[in-house]
């Protein structure tokens, strides 16, 4: 299920429209993840606040997102260009990454509030094929 | 059992008093079909499924769907029984339809997306829990009377 020339254009086209909102979807994305999935607040038991909306809820949403942006301008080689990023989750928060498919739904999620006219089903199967290749880049160095 | 807190019986009837069935129930078929195509070996004799506008124009898609959320509606009104409200869905699914049960988690995460558009900031992330644990209880109904 690789990424094809008009999945990566999709992606990238409608990855500018969210480009300025970074900071809203990805504390929005964040806090429905806490909110849904309440394991997953065991990776944040050093934040003070995990309501939504909280500063450390914003600030990482907003740090996530980054990386996500970063993932769509290396689109072409995920693999080099989240190598960095996958050591970080591999050794440093060894995050497991049935949690990346989760923040990828709650993203999704997000996306089809915000922007309900131009998350259509095509856009949807690009972004989602995207996010799960940006998954596996971030898993490579796991083991 | 399934406990139910009352923010959740509430918010689960109020987002199924708003929505449009027919709309929403072909809308979320569609784009299940559309985003993971392999669902759409259920569907060989449904006519053309060959790309996202035909399957977003196919009227047996449509009704499908609205199919569908009615049956979604017998949980709403069953609560506290989604069990034995699904049981002979359940072996229907399983014997005569031959459906993967993984594939209900795949249609529950469109139908959030859906309604997650129709209902815009409304649906929270309070609301998102509580219909997301409903649609669990749904699908693991739907799968338990498999062997």
């Amino acid at each position: 299920m690789s990424l094809s020339a008009k999945d990566k254009d999709t992606v990238k086209v409608f990855w500018a429209k969210v480009a300025d909102k970074v900071e809203e979807v990805g504390s929005d994305a964040l806090s429905r993840m806490l909110a849904v999935y309440p394991q997953t607040k065991t990776y944040f038991s050093h934040w003070k606040d995990l309501s939504p909306g909280s500063a450390p809820v914003n600030k990482h949403g907003k740090t996530v997102m980054l990386g996500v942006g970063q993932a769509v301008a290396c689109i072409d080689d995920l693999n080099a260009g989240l190598l960095t990023l996958s050591e970080l989750h591999a050794f440093t928060l060894r995050v497991d990454p049935a949690n990346f498919k989760i923040l990828s739904h709650c993203l999704l999620v997000v996306l089809s509030i915000k922007f309900p006219n131009d998350f259509t089903p095509e856009v949807h199967v690009s972004l989602d094929k995207f996010l799960a290749a940006l998954s596996r880049a971030l898993s490579e160095k796991y083991r | 059992m399934v406990v139910w807190t009352d923010f959740e019986r509430a918010t689960i009837t109020d987002i199924f008093s708003k929505l449009d069935y027919e709309a929403v129930g072909g809308a979320t078929l569609a784009r299940c079909l559309i985003v993971y195509p392999w669902t759409q070996r259920y569907f060989g004799n449904f006519g053309n499924l060959y790309n996202a506008a035909a399957i977003l124009g196919n009227p047996m898609i449509a009704k499908h769907g609205t199919t569908i959320l009615h049956g979604l509606d017998r949980a709403v009104k069953n609560m506290d029984n989604i069990k034995a409200t699904y049981a002979e869905l359940s072996v229907l699914h399983s014997e005569k339809l031959h459906v993967d049960p993984d594939n209900f988690k795949l249609l529950s995460d469109c139908l959030t997306i859906v309604v997650a558009a129709q209902l815009g900031k409304d649906f929270t992330g309070e609301v998102q829990a509580a219909f997301q644990k409903f649609l669990a209880v749904v699908v693991s109904a739907l799968g338990r009377q498999y062997h």
